[in-house]
């Protein structure tokens, strides 16, 4: 039997070892969430799952992708107050990197701006950087577009955990952070990087995108636009085999 | 692959978690990092390629652009600038015929600024090559500039030019102690059963996991004198030394790791500097103390070993820190069964930090032990159960093994009795600013600031930084505040501002700081921060507005909800300690306008107005707007 804590106001059951979000999302409860993906450890970089965590020690402020579920904890993440952290983090992904949604690929695919729409970010909030970020088409079927990477570390991660080939990693330090690729050129034509590569797969933007299938699916019926993030996150969670999958 | 670089990989023994230590020599030898070094390096070490370039590029000290004979680093912490360093940078420049930033085209030298150097006491300071230079003049850079041109190696420079003092102004307990080298360590072993029989019918005795052996009773009773000196931690998080070395101790595997935290990074503090320079004995005695405590006496807990990662701006310490350590193996004070105590082995091995504030975090630092991109980890687990290589690890600041030192020659009571009731003993201060007499003040916890004012010799005292940009900055009316852990907690920096000085530069100083120290990890610290800066600088260029300093009050919410760490935590603090004190210096900077636009489009109009002769008033934006 599973213990269980209390989000925002109603009980969830967990097994020792989940996470509060791997636990709600199983549980069919949502938190917002960037950089976690149920396949990979999570480690917390986005901030976005930041929940306001309640136990008899006070109260603090933690990842709920990092933070173990407990018996007791009671989790506020449905507030006002995490909701308006949560589109000012989206607006400094907006405004830290070049996003030009109406002409990239990926829109209507593309998680950070479906997470802009459902939290209701209007507008990046913040001065743009308009970081200088370069472009690598030299891979014969990837295009590498650096200026939307949130820095997520999933590709990072899906290339290292499950590919064994570590073909990106980051360099730099604080606001001048980027992505990396394993070669002595820099370039991704010079890795071992392929289609059936785990890492092709989980860019939630649009940095890494396949040649030649560019806007194979019209916009208006893409992913996020047929039904919003938080109700996809669900369908994505693994869940206890008795509980059927989605619950829109 | 060079013979150079086969020998470097030789000395760390081809070891990937030694790949920081090996990138600091390959640095040190080849005036870079090559891109193909970073090759041979990945495959001789079996790494990916990528990895290594990632550690490169994480640290300052550490650099793949191109070969450069002198990489001159001017400290750049807010008293270096209140010593005229811009001026002394631009004069370097100059003299060298170099562009500020940017390597010279002949690859001779290159100059630019770096995070505070610990030189405070007798700045300006530079790194030459990472070798610290304090106290510049014009004069001395006259020399260096000769130097740079005739192509002296560094190691032939005049030894003077390096000199540094230690300033020491007012020493207590601590730094006044006269223990001998092993005293400390000889009081706590031998307060246990004798040498001789006894030691060795314990060396025969069962483990203290299994049943306590009579010699066991050494640990046991110096663990209960630590818990009973009430010792905190002096890094600055205060946390209670005696539970943290317990939990250490009680965390099952079979290797554990005593680690000192000497990546001194804070601007401002300078006193771990003084401390590994004089006190260097006594800081090892505490580590191989707190080996034996959380060791459980060398029987039955598994090995130990100790680590001190020293910061790179403190390159020059580490020969004469090797000496010392040389001298204690040959005195038995380290390596196997120390002071003849039958299976207590530990030993300390001495790792180079590159130029990287964040590693100051005990976890990030142990990333970067292990070789790796310092970036602070989730916790739980904290590091007395799964530290470095995932094994218990105690951290500690170095003032605080010294200070353990002292409880084991004294106890527990006697320490305690210092100080005040909820900090026990004394605090090594850094002290630096505006006052006559700068340098190491020690005090017993509880001195009012104003007490530390007057004995430094500071007048017409506007403000008081106090444990850093990361701590708190007070003005006059709290000068009666006590340093303590129940006031005013502080790590040991101490940065007095004059009423000459504008506060709102000193945060602006600050703000830059955290920006380039910030590891990016999380966006709110990563964004944040460059978002701080940028607004720190537009308020400077005179384009700021009451929105922004509401903007900031918001970073500040976002910063301490959502942080990784604690320098997103408190990145925010300088800027909003001297907004709610000095907020006149901010104010008149402000245009009386809700929205300014950092874009100044009459300015912009300038070469226009220069290309075609105009001046007139028809030629300018009109400014009626503006009321």
């Amino acid at each position: 039997m599973s213990d269980t804590f209390v989000l925002d106001g109603e009980d969830v059951p967990f097994v020792p070892g989940q996470s509060v979000l791997q636990a709600a999302l199983s549980a069919g409860r949502y938190i917002p969430h960037l950089c976690y993906h149920p396949e990979f450890k999570p480690h917390g970089s986005c901030k976005v799952c930041t929940v306001k965590a309640n136990s008899g020690l006070g109260s603090r402020y933690a990842s709920s992708c990092t933070l173990p579920a407990q018996a007791g904890l009671e989790v506020e993440s449905a507030t006002e107050e995490m909701n308006e952290l949560r589109r000012t983090l989206v607006q400094m992904l907006f405004a830290e990197g070049n996003h030009f949604c109406p002409s990239c690929e990926k829109s209507g695919s593309c998680a950070l701006q479906a997470l802009g729409a459902d939290l209701g970010v209007m507008t990046a909030g913040f001065r743009h950087f308009y970081p200088d970020r370069p472009l690598d088409a030299s891979h014969p079927d990837f295009l590498l577009d650096s200026n939307r990477c949130i820095l997520c570390q999933l590709c990072m991660r899906a290339s290292s955990e499950v590919d064994h080939k570590h073909v990106f990693v980051l360099s730099g330090r604080g606001i001048t952070k980027h992505l990396i690729v394993n070669s002595a050129s820099g370039r991704l034509a010079d890795t071992d990087f392929a289609l059936t590569d785990k890492a092709a797969e989980v860019c939630p933007v649009g940095v890494i995108l396949k040649k030649r299938v560019g806007f194979a699916v019209p916009i208006g019926q893409r992913r996020f636009d047929q039904r919003p993030i938080s109700a996809q996150a669900l369908d994505d969670a693994p869940r206890p085999s008795d509980t059927s999958r989605g619950t829109a | 692959m060079t013979q150079t670089l086969q020998t470097i990989l030789a000395r760390h023994q081809f070891e990937p978690t030694r790949l920081l230590q090996i990138l600091c020599d390959v640095q040190e030898a080849f005036s870079w990092i090559a891109p193909e070094t970073i090759t041979a390096l990945a495959s001789a070490l079996g790494l990916p390629r990528a990895r290594v370039e990632g550690v490169v590029g994480f640290y300052s000290f550490l650099y793949s652009d191109a070969p450069c004979r002198y990489r001159l680093l001017f400290s750049d912490n807010i008293t270096d600038r209140m010593l005229g360093n811009q001026a002394l940078i631009t004069y370097l420049c100059e003299k060298l015929w170099v562009e500020r930033g940017r390597i010279s085209e002949d690859g001779l030298a290159y100059v630019e600024t770096t995070s505070c150097t610990g030189l405070c006491d007798q700045g300006p300071a530079l790194l030459v090559n990472g070798w610290a230079i304090p106290s510049l003049t014009r004069e001395r850079l006259d020399m260096i500039a000769e130097l740079v041109l005739a192509q002296t190696p560094v190691e032939q420079w005049p030894r003077e030019l390096f000199a540094m003092e230690n300033n020491i102004r007012r020493a207590d307990i601590l730094i006044g102690n006269l223990l001998q080298p092993g005293d400390a360590l000889r009081a706590a072993l031998f307060a246990a059963p004798p040498l001789g029989e006894a030691a060795e019918s314990a060396a025969n005795a069962r483990s203290w996991r299994e049943g306590l052996p009579a010699a066991e009773h050494g640990s046991m009773d110096l663990l209960e004198e630590i818990k009973r000196s009430n010792l905190r931690g002096r890094g600055g998080a205060g946390f209670t030394t005696g539970m943290k070395w317990e939990a250490c101790r009680n965390a099952s595997c079979e290797q554990r790791y005593v680690v000192c935290n000497a990546d001194e990074g804070e601007p401002g503090t300078f006193k771990d500097r003084v401390l590994l320079s004089t006190q260097a004995d006594l800081l090892f005695d505490g580590m191989t103390l707190c080996a034996y405590v959380i060791g459980g006496g060398g029987r039955g807990g598994g090995s130990t070993h100790g680590f001190l990662y020293l910061r790179g701006e403190y390159r020059h310490l580490l020969e004469p820190l090797n000496e010392v350590l040389a001298r204690r193996r040959s005195a038995g004070l380290l390596g196997r069964d120390i002071l003849g105590l039958a299976g207590f082995d530990f030993d300390i091995e001495i790792h180079l930090g590159a130029g990287a504030y964040v590693c100051g975090e005990e976890s990030a630092l142990i990333e970067s032990l292990e070789g790796k991109r310092g970036v602070p980890r989730n916790r739980p687990p904290y590091p007395v159960t799964h530290g470095y290589l995932q094994c218990p690890t105690t951290v500690n600041n170095v003032e605080t093994f010294c200070a353990a030192a002292l409880v084991a020659a004294h106890g527990g009571d006697w320490y305690r009795s210092i100080g005040t009731a909820k900090s026990a003993g004394t605090k090594v201060l850094s002290i630096s600013g505006d006052c006559a007499r700068p340098g190491i003040y020690e005090y017993p916890f509880g001195v009012a600031v104003s007490q530390v004012l007057a004995d430094c010799g500071a007048g017409e005292t506007l403000a008081v930084q106090i444990s850093g940009p990361s701590g708190v900055c007070i003005a006059a009316p709290e000068f009666g505040r006590r340093i303590a852990f129940e006031d005013l907690a502080t790590a040991g920096a101490f940065t007095v501002f004059d009423t000459s000085r504008d506060m709102f530069e000193v945060a602006r100083n600050f703000a830059h700081f955290f920006a380039h120290e910030s590891c990016g990890f999380c966006t709110p610290c990563r964004v944040g921060t460059a978002i701080l800066r940028a607004t720190m600088d537009k308020i400077a260029a005179g384009h700021g507005t009451l929105h922004d300093l509401a903007e900031i009050e918001r970073l500040d919410r976002v910063l301490n909800q959502s942080a990784h760490c604690g320098l997103g935590h408190t990145a925010c603090n300088p800027t909003l300690d001297t907004l709610k004190r000095f907020r006149p210096s901010y104010q008149r900077r402000l245009k009386s306008l809700v929205f300014e636009p950092a874009f100044d489009l009459d300015g912009a109009l300038a070469a226009a107005r220069r290309m075609t002769g105009r001046d007139d008033a028809g030629a300018h934006l009109s400014m009626e707007a503006e009321t």
